[in-house]
Parts: structure tokens; sequence; C-alpha cells
């Protein structure tokens, strides 16, 4: 099954979901910085295109899950900024009314599942969204976003199999930024292509550059219509990196000690998803520059309106300690 | 004495057991940065023999441990966070804590599980569960969780030497703390508790962070005339019920503080104990003071009203005080 061509529009927004991401993190790493945001965060920054190229080639009423690393998979389904950043200050008005933070978002309204703090955990959660879009007759579709890290937990072998057997609507997107924490997937796996694991449930695995969001969205284009068609699962293998540390404020527990190289920084820095994507727009003349510089200053201001929201907002009252417990 | 954190004294535990005895090794995520820093700097003496970095694969590093420790190893698996171990609880529940006995005395498991567990870094519900119930509950697997950083050392030198499966539970929120870790060796045995403040009145047992709210009780019951005695428990199991047994005798008022739930709770054990032996000897009822029973909220806020506070437990004291 082949994919046509993402249309100009589709183009646009893809980039207006990753501007998003960007500027929505940027802010958040300095916010962490500055000790304003309880708990650990861990930034998608470098990772963009593919949460927004998957995403762009999904329908609203579809379902994702995420993982630990999990602002931009929320954002490129179309979750709503003032509730996130609400959420990650803790405050009544978050997605999750204070209780999940940064590892836990989910909005349901727009099929987003959750976020997840165990790695691996959210991978069998997108295996019963896609049982229940099979079960019910729909043609929905659910995919679950999961790091190279999580390829090597037995819930992602379970999950794989599991749907194949079923021939379930599940797509599995591996985020493969090359390290689990500090440790890099060469020295936790034996194997160059995770995307090969999928041979061994049976499904198709497809390697990306996960620093092309066009490819991002072509792959998975071509996922999401096999799995509409009843044709089961796909294993999307995304070579990607992030460009922040593991979590923020890495730098000051590391105390020193270094896992990845000046080079390997300086590449990934050349390699940066936004900018190729917006040298594609600008060089196919797809749009002037002037309004894409405009779009960045929209995105911004919404950002920093996010911000101004989630410090006005109330801390969680006492008693909803009690309360979303048994219905 | 020098002053050490928590953390380090772990790390001097490791060190110090490592060089002793061959057969100890060091396996999980990151062990040679060390996420929580207890491990850090082990690589650079052992090496990659005896200091293994694993994939993100909990049940299968869990029970990699039990097979070696049955084949003549003696590991320390560090799982990192408390919560991690569901991961690995099957290894744990059905190998580790039962092989031994289901094959008749043929084996012996030296092996310690290492996390931390509990409340303190605000990251939500899956980072902050106290889970030691799980494994108070599994009939051979002892259980131990320290609250300071003299007990810290001692106790994981001694589950390091323990010929059984250990689940070894540090508290997040303690790392950082400081206090007296002697440079010369000593071992703090499983099963023995502390008394941290006599006193004659009521009796407040606790361990890991729970201590240290229960001594900030203590102070303020002082002021009002009260007398508590804190113990510290130490171990989780087999735990020191004479220690706390005969504390009550004296002070003939309990109160059990634990983070966990308070279902089938650790606080829940000692209540039924005391309840069970010491009935004659009581003037007031047993109280409990446990987590709320509520997945752990990420709000610094909602984190600490879901654990017991310190007003909550003078509270609790107090009402067995004017009984
Ligand atoms: C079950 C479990 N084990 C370990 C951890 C600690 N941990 C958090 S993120 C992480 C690395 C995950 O790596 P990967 O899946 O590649 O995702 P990435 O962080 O690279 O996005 C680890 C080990 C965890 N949260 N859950
Ligand atoms: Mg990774």
């Amino acid at each position: 099954m082949s994919a046509p061509a993402p249309s100009f529009a589709t183009i646009l927004d893809i980039y207006t979901r990753m501007l998003k991401i960007r500027r929505f993190e940027e802010q958040v790493g300095q916010l962490f910085a500055q000790g304003q945001l309880p708990g650990f965060v861990h930034l998608y920054i470098g990772e963009e295109a593919v949460a927004a190229g998957v995403c762009a080639a999904l329908r609203d009423d579809d379902y994702i899950v995420s993982t630990h690393r999990g602002h931009g998979h929320v954002l490129a389904k179309g979750g709503d900024m003032r509730r996130m950043m609400a959420e990650l200050f803790g405050k009544a008005t978050g997605y999750c009314k204070g209780k999940g933070g940064s590892m836990h978002i989910a909005d349901f309204a727009i099929g987003m599942l959750g976020a997840c703090g165990i790695v691996g955990g959210g991978i069998p959660v997108a295996v019963g969204a896609a049982l229940s879009a099979w079960y019910r007759g729909s043609d929905q579709v659910a995919v679950s976003f999961f790091g190279d890290g999580a390829a090597n937990e037995g819930s992602f072998h379970e999950s794989l199999n599991l749907a194949s057997t079923m021939r379930l609507p599940a797509i599995f997107v591996c985020e493969n930024n090359q390290y689990g924490e500090f440790t890099p997937a060469h020295r936790a796996m034996n194997i160059r292509d995770i995307a090969g694991r999928a041979a061994g449930y049976g499904i198709p695995g497809v390697i990306v550059d996960g620093t092309d969001a066009l490819a991002v969205y072509t792959a998975s284009a071509v996922a999401v219509a096999r799995a509409r068609a009843g044709q089961g699962p796909t294993l999307i293998e995304a070579r990607t990196h992030r460009r922040s540390g593991h979590a923020e404020g890495e730098q000051a527990f590391l105390a020193g000690q270094e896992y990845r190289s000046a080079e390997e920084l300086a590449a990934m820095r050349a390699g940066d998803p936004l900018a190729r994507l917006h040298r594609t727009i600008v060089a196919g003349a797809l749009i002037p520059d002037a309004q894409l510089e405009e779009l960045d200053q929209t995105i911004s201001q919404a950002v920093a309106e996010a911000v101004a929201f989630a410090r006005q907002s109330p801390e969680p009252a006492l008693e909803s300690l009690y309360e979303d417990t048994w219905v | 004495m020098p002053r050490k954190t928590y953390i380090a004294a772990i790390r001097e535990a490791l060190a110090e057991e490592m060089r002793r005895d061959a057969r100890v090794f060091l396996i999980g995520e990151d062990v040679r940065i060390g996420v929580f820093a207890g491990t850090r700097g082990l690589h650079a003496e052992f090496g990659d023999r005896r200091v293994i970095d694993t994939p993100i694969s909990e049940l299968a590093v869990a029970g990699a441990g039990v097979g070696a420790a049955a084949t003549g190893l003696r590991p320390v698996v560090d799982l990192m966070f408390g919560t991690f171990l569901y991961l690995a609880f099957d290894q744990i529940a059905n190998q580790a804590g039962a092989m031994r006995y289901m094959f008749g005395g043929q084996t012996t498991l030296p092996l310690v599980y290492m996390v931390q567990n509990g409340t303190g870094s605000s990251a939500g519900h899956h980072h902050s569960q106290s889970v030691h119930p799980f494994f108070m509950n599994m009939p051979l697997i002892k259980v131990v969780m320290p609250s300071t950083p003299y007990d810290v050392k001692g106790l994981l030198k001694a589950a390091i030497r323990d010929d059984n499966p250990v689940v070894f539970l540090n508290h997040l929120a303690l790392g950082g703390q400081r206090g007296e870790v002697p440079d010369e060796e000593y071992l703090v045995p499983l099963g023995e508790a502390a008394i941290r403040r006599p006193g004659s009145d009521v009796t407040i047992c606790a361990a890991g962070l729970m201590v240290h709210h229960a001594l900030k009780a203590a102070q303020l019951l002082a002021a009002e005339g009260v007398e508590a005695e804190v113990i510290d428990l130490r171990t989780l199991k087999p735990w020191d019920e004479a220690a706390v047994l005969a504390s009550v005798r004296k002070t003939r008022r309990f109160v059990a503080v634990d983070e966990s739930a308070p279902v089938c709770g650790a606080a829940s054990e000692w209540a039924a104990t005391v309840a069970e032996q010491a009935f004659a000897d009581l003037k007031a009822p047993v109280r409990r003071v446990s987590g709320k029973p509520v997945p752990i909220p990420f709000s610094p806020v909602l984190e600490k009203a879901a654990i017991p506070s310190v007003a909550e437990i003078v509270v609790a004291a107090r009402h067995c005080c004017t009984q």
C-alpha cells in the first residue's frame, strides 16, 4: 500500500504541530530550570517530527497512548496548552486536576488515552483500544508511542504478538532516540533495527527517518490505511534523537558524568527536524517566510498565555484527594 | 564520627560487600551512572562483570537474580523505583519467594532487590507508591526499610550476607539526609528494631520516612506533656515483635504509622499483633495512621496529604492518651 505525497495543507499542518511542541517544550525547560515545576520533566525537543507526522495521519477519533516523554504527543493530537501547562504546575485546572503531572497527561476527548510513567506500560493499553475499535466495528485505529528502551520490555513483545494474532488496528511507533536514560541502545540490544522485531510477530516493520516529518507522515498513512482495512498492525521505527537530557536537570544530577559526546550533540543539532521542515517549506516556496514568522509568534503567544493561565490557577482543594475514586 | 548522606552510605555498603565477597555483584538499569547515585563509581572499581547495566527488562533481570542466586552467586538487583518491582512481581512472588520451600530445601537464594520506595519526588503515581506490604505478604521474602544513613549501610550489608531473598526499600525522600556513619566495619542485624526516643505514655511504631514524622510528632506531644516512645522497626519482615510488645507493656498505648494504604498495610499488621498479644495491657484501642486509600497524586499539595502527616500522628497519639 502506498500513500499519496502530503498536500501543502498537510505540510503546514505538520509544521504547525511541530512548532507548537518546540515552543511549548522550550518554555517548560525554562520553567523547570527556574524551579517552578514539581516532579520530573522529560522533554520532546528533537523528536517533534515523530508525533506530528504520525498524528497528522490520524483522524480526530483515533486513539494514541503515550510515554513519560509525552508532551509532544498530546500537542500533536490537538491537546490544549493551557490545560497541559496547568497540569505541569499541578493545578486544579490541569487536564488531570493536578493529579497526573507531566508523566500522566491525558485527554480522552481527543483520543489521547494517557501518558505513562512506566516504560512500556502504555503499549498494551493501545492494543486494548485497538481491540475495542475492532469489537465495536468502528474503523478507528490506535497508536502507541514508546522508546527504543521500551522495546526491551515484555509488554512490547506480548503486545505485538497479541495485536498480530487478532489482526487489530494497532500501530506501534517506536521512537528510537538511541538512548534509554543514559544507556545507549547498542548496549541494550544486539540488533540495529528494532523494526526487525516485527518479523518475529508476523507484521510489517518499517524504518523511517524520524527527523523527516513528511517521511514519518507517509509511513504512518500507510500503516493507518492498513489498519483501517482490517489488515492488522504495523511496527514503525522512527530514528530520531532527543536533544534535551533524559530528564531536565540531569546535568546537576550527573555531576560531570558524560554519556553523549560533543560531536553527537552537535550532529543532533545539525539534524534538527523543525529546521529541516522549515527549509523544505521555504525552498518549495510553499509559504512566505513572514507568514511562518507570524505563525511562530502566534504560537509563542499561546505558550505565554498557557503559563499565565497555569500560574493564576488555584491549587487543587484538599477534598479533591478523595474525588475520582469509585464511581 | 564522620557524617555522610544516606546515598553515600548505600554506596559504601555495596563497595565493602563487593570487596569482601567476589560472589556479590550488582545488576540493573543504569547502575554504572547510578540513577540515585547509590551505585555510582562502583563500575570504575569493579568493572563490567560485577556492575552490569541491563536493558529495561525488569522481569528478566529479577528472574536472572533468582537463577544466579540459586547457583552460587549473591546478586544485588537494583530496580530503581519501588513501583518497578511490579514488573518483576512474578519472579519475586513465584520464584524468589517460594523456590527453596517448593523444592524441598534444595537451594538458598541470597538475593537483594533494592529500590527507592514511597513519595517525595512529586512524580505521580507511577513513581511514588509505597509497595512494601505486597512483599511483606510473601512468606519467604524479607523486607527492610531503613530510616537513617547509619542503618541503611549496616542493614544493606546484612541483607547482602543474608541467605534469603530480601526486598530492600530505601526511602525516596531520605537520599540526601546526613547522619553519622562510621568508617569501620559494622552490621545492623535484620529483624531488630531501634528505640529512637524513649517515652512512657504511648508507643509510636514506624519505619522509613515515617520515623522522622513520628519523631517530630513526639516533640509536639512532649510540649503537651505526652511522652511518646518512637520505635523504628528498620526491618518490616521478620519484624521485632518483642521490642514493640515490651514497649507497649510499658506505655500501654499504641499508634502504628505507615505510609502505605490502610487495607492490609504494614500498620495493620503491627496493630493486629499488638491487639492480639497485648490486649490486656492496653489502656486505649490501638490506632493506625496510614496513607490514604488513593493513587498517589502529582500535585505536591495533594501528595503530602496522601501520606500520614505529623499532625495526624499527634492527633492519634493524643486520642490514645485521653482514654
Ligand atoms: C518499568 C520502568 N522501568 C524503568 C523506568 C525508568 N526509566 C524512565 S525513562 C527510561 C528510559 C526509557 O527509554 P526509552 O524507552 O528509549 O524512552 P526515551 O526516554 O528515550 O524517550 C527509564 C529506564 C521506568 N520509568 N519504568
Ligand atoms: Mg530512547
